[in-house]
Formats: structure tokens, sequence, C-alpha cells
């Protein structure tokens, strides 16, 4: 045996090569915060495995990859739990990439000389949104096809070459044969032979700078004496990767694909919604939950602004990873740069709230909201009773809530009576507002009057 | 600095200074080298690249489909209208289809995409109160088309509608986006 690997090494070099690089030596107690890097890959493995499963059933034909769908969850030995590992994993993909350019940028690591190991790291991280984006449209649904009609609104605000992105996203002028085959050739093809070369690039990186220290306080990098220092804390204190540091990493590993598989199991993958037929109109189009807190964006962002945030933030968010090599000196701890912290906190925050705002999304009107009960009307008045019912019927409903019923669009007007008055109502009513139509034309005068009267008895 | 240098391969350098006269066909060899190179990978990437970006360049045709007859639309009323794309491709399935909401008044028949001008989201009629409403961002249009309230930026657009041997007919139209 031993005589075979020494062959195997003479001949391939691969032995000695992992071994050299294994136990290259990395500092002293990085402890858990290292994790998130190979936690990451390992999800990406993850997908490539239970994705390589998914796709030997899996037909990417705009008619039927929706019945292929149906076959894995339902019949399919075990296909029901394998989509569910595709999707957790994923969700585990962007989370941990997530964690971990957090940690890189908190600790400075992108500072001299790892400039390039958070280029490929932002390129991987932008990889990952798209690889997430048009995983979420191979689930071919009509929740699938209508999220494909909206990513191609978004790039037709782009200026000038607008139609053109439109006619690249939908591949033709609508949607068809053409639209999904296109994002399943993205999906399982270019973007993770990318990821590969990346990653590969990111690790070469990571080899040949060695990892980043843990930041002190008052040792700021300089670009002169960097490397020396770093070269003598390795001869001084450094321990092999392979196995002190890299136990963590298994063990973080070990944890990620229980996790993942648990939720796959209780859990299970989301349900196919609608067929992906364009004329079904019924349809209330959501992002998966990584996407979520840009819809609300979307939602919330005041009307003239919204091409500027649509062609501008991304654009912004791009350029801002690709600059931040610039300020590659000076200190790395975050106890000396607490703006950083403050950066982390403010995008966690900002994006948390957008995130529970598109959970609730009260900008979307409740078309399922049903005529007010008598005992919610509670009045017996004729205007009153036929006031109630148009409520509903005139579509007030849709948009404002009585007692629990009704949507959150506008205000609740379930006390409406005691901040306006009668006139007030009518007039608001007749005329409308930036985001309420007016229904001068909609309503009768006995029909305005049935309302107000309606409206009266909120209080 | 490096960690360490990876294992020596096996390979000895180049002994002696080069002669002058194999520094120039080395520098000859190597570009004729990268031009052969350049020359076969245009050959593979010019159709990659054209076939990727062939949308761009294919105008589907346009074509009249019935939705149905004239007669059966009632006044003043509004209704969806289902009718397949131009020319779909056999496994396109469903997705070949298209709706449009069908207004019939005394001016005749309206054909109004169903895609809100916000961001594309199928917009529906509430035949009671006379508007679309979107469901997604919650924008309004009167039964005309236009901008009642919320954040579309213009009105439903239209699609070229006629009436043919008493058929009502729609003109498939590129998905109205910009």
């Amino acid at each position: 045996m031993r005589r075979l690997m020494a062959w195997l090494d003479d001949r391939t070099g691969l032995i000695s090569w992992s071994k050299w690089a294994l136990e290259h030596p990395v500092p002293p107690r990085t402890g858990w915060w290292y994790v998130f890097g190979s936690a990451t890959f390992l999800a990406f493995l993850l997908q490539v495995v239970t994705g390589i499963a998914l796709a030997t059933a899996y037909v990417p034909s705009a008619g039927q990859a929706y019945e292929s769908l149906r076959f894995i969850s339902e019949r399919a030995l075990m296909g029901h739990f394998l989509r569910g590992l595709h999707y957790f994993g994923a969700s585990a993909m962007v989370i941990l990439i997530g964690a971990h350019v957090t940690r890189t940028y908190l600790m400075g690591a992108y500072k001299f000389p790892r400039e390039l190991n958070w280029l490929s790291g932002a390129l991987l991280l932008l990889l990952t949104l798209a690889l997430a984006f048009t995983g979420q449209l191979l689930r071919w649904d009509q929740t699938a096809v209508w999220s494909v009609i909206v990513a191609a609104a978004q790039a037709g605000r782009v200026p000038v070459i607008g139609p053109e992105l439109v006619k690249l996203v939908l591949a033709g002028d609508t949607l068809g044969g053409q639209t999904l085959s296109r994002f399943f050739a993205f999906h399982v093809f270019f973007i993770p032979a990318l990821v590969f070369l990346l990653v590969a690039l990111h690790l070469a990186l990571v080899l040949r700078h060695g990892i980043s220290e843990r930041p002190t306080p008052g040792e700021p990098v300089d670009k002169a004496t960097y490397r020396r220092r770093y070269a003598e804390l390795m001869a001084r204190e450094g321990v092999p990767f392979w196995p002190d540091a890299a136990w963590r990493d298994v063990v973080a590993g070990a944890v990620v694909v229980a996790v993942v598989a648990l939720l796959a199991l209780i859990v299970g993958p989301p349900a196919l919604g609608n067929p992906p037929d364009p004329s079904i109109l019924h349809a209330y189009p959501r992002p998966d939950w990584y996407f979520l807190w840009y819809f609300a964006v979307l939602a919330l962002t005041p009307n003239h602004l919204e091409t500027i945030v649509i062609v501008f933030g991304p654009l912004i968010f791009g350029a801002i990873l690709l600059f931040m090599p610039l300020f590659n000196t000076g200190e790395r701890s975050v106890k000396r740069r607490p703006w950083a912290g403050l950066v982390v906190f403010f995008i966690v925050f900002v994006i948390a709230a957008f995130w529970m705002a598109g959970n609730k999304a009260p900008w979307s009107p409740d078309f399922e909201a049903q005529p007010l009960a008598a005992s919610v009307v509670g009045d017996t008045t004729a205007a009153v009773v036929r006031g109630a019912r148009l409520f509903h019927d005139k579509g007030c409903e849709y948009c404002h809530q009585i007692g629990s019923q009704g949507g959150k669009r506008g205000p609740d007007l379930s006390d409406v009576a005691t901040r306006m008055t009668p006139d007030a109502m009518a007039l608001k009513i007749t005329n409308g507002g930036p985001d309420m139509p007016p229904f001068v034309s909609n309503l009768s005068p006995d029909e305005l009057q049935a309302i107000v009267a309606f409206l009266t008895t909120r209080k | 600095m490096d960690p360490a240098p990876p294992p020596d391969s096996p390979h000895a350098g180049p002994a002696a200074p080069p002669a002058p006269e194999l520094l120039a066909r080395r520098r000859f060899l190597s570009r004729v080298s990268i031009a052969l190179s350049a020359a076969a990978a245009a050959v593979v990437g010019v159709p990659v690249v054209g076939f990727l970006l062939a949308p761009l360049f294919r105008r589907s045709p346009q074509q009249w489909r019935a939705v149905g007859a004239a007669d059966s639309f009632k006044l003043n009323e509004t209704v969806s209208v289902t009718f397949e794309d131009a020319s779909p491709l056999s496994w396109s399935g469903v997705t070949a289809r298209t709706a449009a909401w069908l207004r019939h008044d005394a001016d005749g028949f309206t054909a109004f995409s169903v895609n809100c001008t916000h961001l594309g989201c199928p917009v529906q009629w509430l035949a009671d109160a006379q508007l679309f409403l979107c469901p997604c961002h919650g924008g309004v249009y009167n039964s005309d088309g236009a901008v009642a309230a919320g954040p579309p930026p213009r009105p439903l657009p239209r699609y070229p509608v006629r009436v043919r041997r008493g058929q009502v007919e729609i003109l498939t139209s590129p998905i109205p986006l910009v």
C-alpha cells in the first residue's frame, strides 16, 4: 500500500501537494468565525450533487417542466426529499456566503495583500444570487412565470438598452418555449462552471497569501511590513490547517448538512403552485424568501425614484463590492473601524425591515376579502347595510380594513368616523388620492350616500 | 510571502542563456500560437455568442387571433380572453398562451394588456368597482386603462383589435413591458 502511494505520488505529485496544502500553516486561535467560507463551498457542493440528481428527471421544456416537477415531487423515489435538500441547500448557501462576506468585511480581511481574494469572493456572491434567482424560476409554476416577467419588466427600465434586455430575459418577444431552457442552461452549466473556476482561484489565493490572522487593534496593515510580520507569525505560532483549524470546518459543515436535511425532511420543498399558464390571471407572484426584501423595496420606493432604484441600486451594490479593496491598508480591527460595524448593522437592519414588510406585503390588495358579516356591520338600518355591502362590492375592502377584515393598503377604517366628518369622507371617496382611485364615475349619488352612512357608524 | 513553495517539479530549468536568434524564433512562435488560438476561439465563439443573442435579431411574426364571436361580449363589460402566441414552438405548452382584458362599449372593442405597467404583474378586473387592480403593489386603473392610483407609470397598454366575419380578433404583440 505504502509503495503504491509512493508510486502514485511520484507519477502525479498530488499526494505531497495535498499534504502541503492541507498542512500549510495557519494563524493560531482563528476560531469559529473562520468556518463560513468552507461551509459556503460545502453548500455549493451539496447543490451540485442534488442538482445533478434532480436534472436526471427534470425536463427543461416550457411545456413539460411543470409535469416533470410534479413527477419528482409526488412519485419519484425520495424526489420530495431531494427537492427539499436542493431548496434548503440554496437557502444555506445564500445565508453562509452572506455571513462569510460579513466576517471578511468586519475583520478587514480584504486588505493588503488579499484584495483579489475579496474581488473573486464578490463575484462569487453575485453568482450565488444569480443561481438563487434562476433556480427559483426552474420551479416552473405560475409564480416562476410571473417572476420572469417581473424581472424582464425591471430590465426594461434600463435606459436605451431596456427593450433589448427584455428580449434577452424572455428569449423572445413573449414568454414561450425558449424562455425556460435558457434559464436552465445558465443555472446548471454556465454559472456553476464560473463558480468552480472562481472558487479555484479564491482557494489558490488563500494558499498564496495564507489565512488572515485575527485582527489586533493598533496593528494596522502596512504594505511594507505586512508580509514579513505574517511570515514571522506563522514561523512562531502557525499551526497546520489540518487538523488544527480544519476540524471546526468539518463540524460546521456537518451541522449545515444536518440542518438542511432536517428542514428538507420536516418542512419539505416549496409546494408547486398553479401551472405556468400566463393566461391564468389569478396570480399573486411572490419571490422566494431571499428576494422578498427586494420585492418590498420595489413596493415602498416613491414612484419618481423607482427607475433610479431599479437601475442604479444593483449597480451601486456592485460598485461598492468592486471598489472595497481600494481601502486596502490601515486598521483591520472593527474596534478601530467602528463605522464598519455600523455599516453591517445598518445593512442587516434595513434588509430585515424590508423583509418583514415583504412578508406582510400590506401594499397588496386583499383579493380574498369577503363581504362584512352582519355582526361586524352591527347596524340594521337599510342604508348602512347597503353601504357595508357596497364597501365590499366596490372594492373598498380590498384595501381598507374594518375590524379584522380587508386589505391593509389604505388606512384602517374601523373607527374612521372618529376622525372624519361625513362630508370629508364623501370628498375623499369622490376624488381619491395618490394611492386611491377617485370613485366619482363609479358610484351613483345614493351609493356614495350609503357608503358614507355605513362609514359614519364606524367609531 | 508564500507560505512555502510547492514541491519541486522534476524538470530542470533552462541551463544557458539562449542565443538571440533563438529568442527571436521563440517570440515568433509564441505570436503565431496566440494568433492561431484567438482565431480558433473566434470560430467557436462567434456562433455561440450569436446563438445566445439571437432573440435580439429575431422578430416574431404577428397574427390576428380570434377570441370569440362579437355578439357574445355584452355591452359595457370587460372580460378576460385568451389567445395563443403567433408561432409558438411545439414544446411551449401552456406558456404559449396570453390573456387580455377585452372591453366592449359604445366605442367598440378595446383589448388591454394584462401586464401592469409598474412591473408586469397580471392586473385583475373588478367588475362592480369598474377598476383594474394589480395584486403585486396595488396599482389601480380605470375601465379605460388610465392610471387611477398607485405606482404604475403609464396607462394599461392596448393590443390592436378588430372584428372580422363576426369574430373579435386580437393582433399578437410583444409583451408590453417597456
